[in-house]
């Protein structure tokens, strides 16, 4: 009988890929484990092996297709004297479409609206590029200007990154400053530490924030506090970055947002951006920073598209919010990943009739209150929404500061929308609900407005 | 250790022992004056004396250069006088106060000073070993031959990141001197009752890291290693492991009953081999210094230390505005 061969998911969250080459064509028999295709992620080019046998009947996807969605099927094997057009329909690609879906409805969005942004002028030619490719330029624009500035980590240079972040950079810059590493963090992120004391403003990638609890003491104790117990002698101009938060299906040990944990430490400044044009932007400010930095990014962003600046040097400054769509009946506000999720149920709540104003935190050290607190004057609701657990979250402290500052502008309490207050299950189901849903800030929305 | 030996004349000259000699002393006294401070209540929290010890710091300064580097743990007061840090400053931080390193903002375990290349004051244990290698890496990468000191204890050399650093150091060539004061005792722990390893820079040699022991109580004996770490460092082959076999004759801080060790054993170190009796006896036996001479030079620092716990408690305490500032550079 002849079977499908689907396109594969290579990686947590690949949700479609280029077929780079195919290595067999139509009547070559092939064996189990023998390599059928390359197929290129945007995190690596991997290699295909066919699992069942048979003699290849039909290529379905041709050599040099992007955006083949996973479990699209890409050929048919059948068995001798069968022929080709006795595979089923393809039904579960058209599924695997409709998933993804309104992830790329609001890239689009968010393309339209960050034209209008007030960070820089109105005429400015755009041009569109991925997250990974803002974080890419950032990092080799600063290395360009400043040789003092180095990037150091897991797989950065011969690797070319594990995220792909450090694609080419190794090419360009060389050995010296683009420092493969041992995986141990507590030790490297010391010497980076040491660095940045002797005069470097090193940039160290963690592959993921996750595994930097194995250096948090030297990121805390010795990079925050450093300036502060030497009376202002000793800062530490350097920048910690890497994904952070949930990817997708891999479990309690990897998939934790520190927003919160960081920004609870005097020393320390916080980013987190959403868009690829604030990912590049803030990411330059952070290497010129005489401060520690922490720049946390998010796997599941990398590969979306935004319209960034094409301008020669373009930053974002720190402790300025953004507003990405005005509304007067609700603020909701929100940073990183929890930014799709917030503008998604903008764009659902507007077709229910409620106008919400939805801010980019941005940065989450310093933070911007002025532009928070103005927004729910104006509304009298807020809602937040981020990813991490909620205890001692972002969310409930700015609900606090709401609360402090202009009680008497609230017309209901300030909800905190945030993950569930579990370790991350690796069960699809479960995770799906432990994570925060866009219809949970609908239904919060909902709530604060009496509705 | 050995018992005391007539020391032989040694071809080191005048000035060089009385050198010794006088760093030794100062920080000896500055110690004892420490310790006087905090049993009035003027110096608080943890405060951690080098007293027994002083052959090493001031053994290794001897061989340093401008420009380079040194940090280490909490009992950082003598590494701070050795390189030339003010005692007043010093005191002062010590106190809290304004006339602090630290503008009295981090303490005994927490002073720096740029100007001196010392980095440190560390309160987290081994914290500063990969830091140290880390201030080496930006000094190979910028590409001038400055050699840093990372000092730690016979405690902190069980930690786990002295070994990531080591490997990296190795990996790397770094110009960094590994010296682990082996003081016999992590806080109350004997090195017997923590570690089956017969050495500590033995471990070393598993990265590849050329190492030695060394009679921490001789400051000749520790000049000479020195000097031969350096030289190794500034050639582009570090790093260098130096174990450092000293004493510390007081407590872990101040607050240590030391009940882990018998009096016995404390009295027979000071009688047979402390430091400073050794260089007062190679001075005074070849001739070199007469009695007279030395007690001007003990005169002299106890001056200077006087005058800087005087500084100390008349320094004023941090203006209230001090609270906010520095937490960015």
């Amino acid at each position: 009988m002849a079977v499908e061969i689907l396109m594969p998911a290579l990686s947590p969250t690949m949700e479609e890929g280029t077929l780079a080459k195919w290595l067999v064509k139509v009547g070559d028999r092939v064996k189990s484990g023998q390599i059928l295709a390359e197929i290129e992620t945007d995190k690596a080019t991997m290699e295909f092996e066919a699992v069942d046998e048979g003699i290849v009947g039909k290529l379905l996807v041709a050599e040099g297709t992007a955006g083949v969605k996973v479990n699209a099927p890409i050929a048919v094997l059948v068995e001798e004297g069968e022929s080709a057009d006795a595979a089923p329909a393809p039904v579960k690609a058209a599924v695997a479409a409709a998933v993804v879906a309104p992830v790329a409805a609001v890239a689009a969005m968010a393309a339209v609206v960050s034209k209008a942004s007030a960070d820089w002028p109105a005429d400015t030619k755009m041009k569109t590029m991925t997250v990974r490719e803002a974080l890419r330029e950032a990092m080799a624009e600063e290395m360009r200007a400043d040789p003092t500035v180095m990037l150091m980590g897991e797989e950065v240079g011969e690797y070319q990154g594990a995220y792909k972040i450090s694609q080419g950079l190794l090419d360009e810059f060389g050995p010296k400053r683009v420092v493969d590493t041992p995986i141990t963090e507590h030790g490297f992120t010391g010497i980076a530490v040491g660095a940045s004391w002797g005069g470097l403003r090193p940039i160290v990638e963690f592959m993921t924030f996750n595994f930097a609890m194995q250096a948090i003491d030297q990121i805390i104790n010795s990079a925050a506090k450093t300036n502060y117990m030497s009376g202002g002698q000793m800062g530490a101009p350097m920048v910690f970055r890497g994904a952070n938060g949930a990817a997708a299906r891999v479990g309690a040990q990897h998939s934790q947002d520190y927003a919160a944990w960081y920004s609870a430490i005097p020393g320390l400044k916080v980013v987190m951006p959403y868009s690829a044009a604030d990912a590049k932007g803030l990411l330059k400010t952070a290497i010129r920073d005489n401060n520690p930095v922490i720049f946390l990014e998010n796997e599941i962003m990398y590969g979306h598209s935004f319209e960034v600046p094409d301008l020669p040097d373009f930053t974002i400054p720190f402790g300025k919010a953004r507003i990405w769509r005005e509304g007067s009946d609700v603020t909701i506000v929100s940073f990183g990943i929890g930014m799709r999720y917030s503008l998604e149920a903008a764009e659902l709540l507007a077709k229910d009739g409620i106008s919400a104003e939805v801010i980019d935190l941005r940065t989450l050290r310093p933070l911007d209150y002025d532009t928070v607190l103005a927004s729910v004057m104006k509304t009298n609701r807020c809602v937040t929404v981020e990813e991490g657990f909620p205890v001692g979250s972002i969310g409930s402290y700015l609900g606090s500061v709401i609360m402090q500052r202009i009680f008497d502008h609230l017309d209901a309490p300030v909800i905190s929308c945030t993950g569930k207050d579990v370790p991350m299950p690796y069960a699809a189901n479960l995770e799906k609900h432990a994570l925060l849903t866009t219809a949970e800030v609908v239904a919060a929305v909902k709530s604060v407005c009496y509705r | 250790m050995a018992t005391k030996k007539e020391p032989a004349k040694s071809n080191v000259s005048k000035d060089e022992l009385l050198h010794y000699y006088r760093e030794m002393l100062q920080i000896r006294r500055f110690e004892e004056k420490a310790g006087q401070l905090y049993g009035m209540g003027l110096i608080g929290g943890f405060c951690h004396l080098y007293i027994g010890q002083e052959a090493v710091v001031v053994g290794l300064e001897a061989c340093t250069k401008e420009g380079d580097k040194r940090l280490t743990s909490y009992r950082d007061h003598g590494h701070m006088l050795a390189c030339g840090m003010d005692p007043k400053g010093v005191m002062a931080e010590l106190t809290g106060r304004s006339g602090g390193y630290s503008k009295g903002k981090g303490g005994s375990m927490h002073m720096f000073s740029k100007a001196k290349h010392f980095y440190g004051g560390h309160g987290i244990v081994a914290a500063q070993v990969p830091l140290g290698a880390g201030l080496a890496f930006a000094d190979k990468y910028l590409g001038n031959d400055n050699v840093t000191f990372t000092y730690f204890g016979d405690g902190a050399a069980n930690q786990g990141q002295v070994y990531e650093a080591y490997n990296m150091a190795e990996l790397w060539n770094l110009p960094v001197v590994f010296v682990i004061e082996n003081n016999q005792y992590a806080m109350g722990t004997s090195v017997k009752r923590s570690t089956k390893s017969g050495t500590f820079y033995g471990r070393g040699l598993a990265y590849g890291i050329k190492g030695e022991a060394v009679d921490g109580m001789d400051v000749l004996a520790v000049k000479a290693a020195g000097e031969k770490a350096v030289a190794v460092c500034r050639a582009g082959e570090g790093p260098y492991i130096l174990e450092m076999m000293t004493y510390r004759y007081r407590g872990h801080s101040m607050s240590d009953p030391a009940k882990y060790r018998t009096r016995e054993e404390v009295e027979k170190i000071k009688t047979e081999k402390d430091a400073i009796e050794h260089v007062r006896d190679l001075l005074v036996n070849a001739g070199l210094a007469s009695d007279e001479e030395l007690k001007a030079i003990d005169k002299e620092i106890k001056d200077v230390v006087n005058a800087s716990a005087e500084f100390a408690k008349e320094s004023p305490e941090p203006d209230l505005s001090e609270l906010w500032t520095d937490i960015y550079a």
